[in-house]
This record gives structure tokens, C-alpha cells and sequence, in this order.
């Protein structure tokens, strides 16, 4: 069996079927590369971060709750949850302070959304996880340490 | 193109719960490989979850997500029977629409 041949036809029927979703207007990749929020996810200083999310000095607010272990065994699948109590709650971000990219995450929460996501993400060792909350207008955060007894960005 | 996501979506009390295992390295760049080289960053970007046409989330990822990254979150509405469709692409442009009704 000719591995190669096979990967080729399977990297050129990938790369069609993108294009007809992309064609079809289902899929906009220009469009999605261009939201995505470069400035915020190359950050390495929680203030060049904050200042990417257009958040500047959030206050903390007893609002916004972060559920994360105490402790994480393993660094690489640290489940993290944020709810924010915060009405007319716009977007969440997931900040990990001590991480070479420092936000995890961030989503956008359309009216009618729950301000209420969980996600899973990697620690490269014990930090700071930070949540910051837009909401009318407002950035809050509420932050939380984790201890982590095994890194997950190492090889 | 990579391989499909599990999607599990219930509808209980009017709010539907939704909950995502996509399938994806989540390389961050920094690793390296035996021989030293980098392994470039290769990762999910944006993810967007639409129920019945209407964004009932927009997410954004970087590097720090885990591997097969996995994601819950809720909306008000939604019935049994219901359409929700999840899609992402990537910082190689691949991308992945799985759907599902929810339960």
C-alpha cells in the first residue's frame, strides 16, 4: 500500500471539501482569522493581556465565580468553570497568569446564553487563573490559585 | 480533516444544556520534539455553537486549552428535537461542523 499516495488524496479531498463550505458561505475563514483576537492570545504580561481584551484594571467582584481544583494533578486537563452573576454578562475570558500564553480562553455570550462555560485547559505550573467578566460596559474579574504537582506544557 | 466531536446537547427546565468534546492536538509551539526541532502551534481559534441558525456562543481559543479540548455551557430555550450545530476552525485553517438534536 502507497502510504503517501493516500495522504495526498486525503490532504487534496480535506482541502476541497473546505473550499465548497467556505464557497458555500458556511464556513468564513478570512472573516473568523480576522475576530480572532491575536494582540490578547500573543500577550505575555497579565497587563498587556487585560489591556487586549480592552479590559484595563478590572475590579474584582464576588459575582464572578471560578470552579477549579484546589489542586490539579496533572497540569496538562485542568477543568476550569466560570459563572458570572453579573446581569447583561457580554463575554468571559479565561486568563492562566503564569502560562507562555496567558489567555485560554474567551467566549462571547449572546442574550439568551447562560453566563456559565466550562472548558478544560493546560498549566504549565502552579498560578493564578483569572476570570475576567465583561458586563454592560464593565470588566470584573475574580481570580483563584491552582496548585499544580505536574506541568502540562512540558514535552 | 480531523475527526468528529461529541456533542451531547439536553434540554431540562428550558435551558439546554450543551457539552462539546472536539478532537484536536492543541499543539502550543513550545514543545519540542526527540530531535530538538519545535512542533509548530497547531490549534483551535474560534468556535461558534448555533441553535436552530441563532450564535448561542462565540468562543476563542489559544494554546492553553487541553488537547481534544472539551467545552460546556447552557442557554434558555431549546427543545427536544431542537438543532444545535457546533463548528471550529483552526490556526491552519482546517475546520470541523458536527451537529446535534438536542435530547
Amino acid at each position: 500500500m502507497n502510504h503517501q499516495r493516500r495522504d495526498t488524496l486525503k490532504a487534496g479531498g480535506g482541502l476541497g471539501i473546505f473550499g465548497l463550505l467556505a464557497a458555500a458561505g458556511m464556513i468564513k475563514p478570512e472573516m473568523a482569522e480576522a475576530a480572532w483576537n491575536k494582540a490578547a492570545f500573543d500577550a505575555h504580561k497579565m497587563d498587556d493581556a487585560m489591556s487586549a481584551l480592552g479590559a484595563g484594571k478590572p475590579a474584582e467582584s464576588a459575582d464572578v465565580q471560578i470552579t477549579a481544583p484546589d489542586i490539579a494533578e496533572n497540569g496538562a486537563v485542568v477543568p476550569v468553570g466560570v459563572v458570572s452573576n453579573i446581569a447583561n454578562t457580554e463575554s468571559i475570558a479565561i486568563l492562566i497568569e503564569k502560562n507562555p500564553a496567558m489567555v485560554a480562553a474567551t467566549f462571547d455570550i449572546p442574550a439568551g446564553t447562560v453566563a456559565d462555560v466550562q472548558t478544560r485547559v493546560k498549566m504549565g505550573q502552579t498560578s493564578d487563573v483569572y476570570a475576567v467578566v465583561k458586563a454592560d460596559g464593565k470588566f470584573y474579574m475574580a481570580k483563584k490559585e491552582v496548585k499544580v504537582t505536574l506541568g502540562g506544557c512540558g514535552g | 480533516m480531523a475527526n468528529p466531536m461529541r456533542i451531547r446537547a439536553a434540554a431540562k427546565d428550558g435551558v439546554t444544556e450543551v457539552r462539546v468534546l472536539m478532537s484536536h492536538v492543541m499543539e502550543t509551539g513550545q514543545r519540542k520534539d526527540s530531535s530538538g526541532a519545535v512542533i509548530p502551534a497547531h490549534f483551535i481559534t474560534e468556535l461558534t455553537a448555533k441553535h436552530n441558525d441563532k450564535v448561542v456562543l462565540s468562543a476563542q481559543f489559544g494554546p492553553s486549552v487541553s488537547t481534544n479540548p472539551y467545552l460546556a455551557f447552557k442557554f434558555n430555550g431549546g427543545a427536544k428535537g431542537d438543532k444545535v450545530v457546533v463548528s471550529w476552525v483552526d490556526n491552519k485553517g482546517d475546520s470541523r461542523t458536527d451537529e446535534v438534536q438536542v435530547a
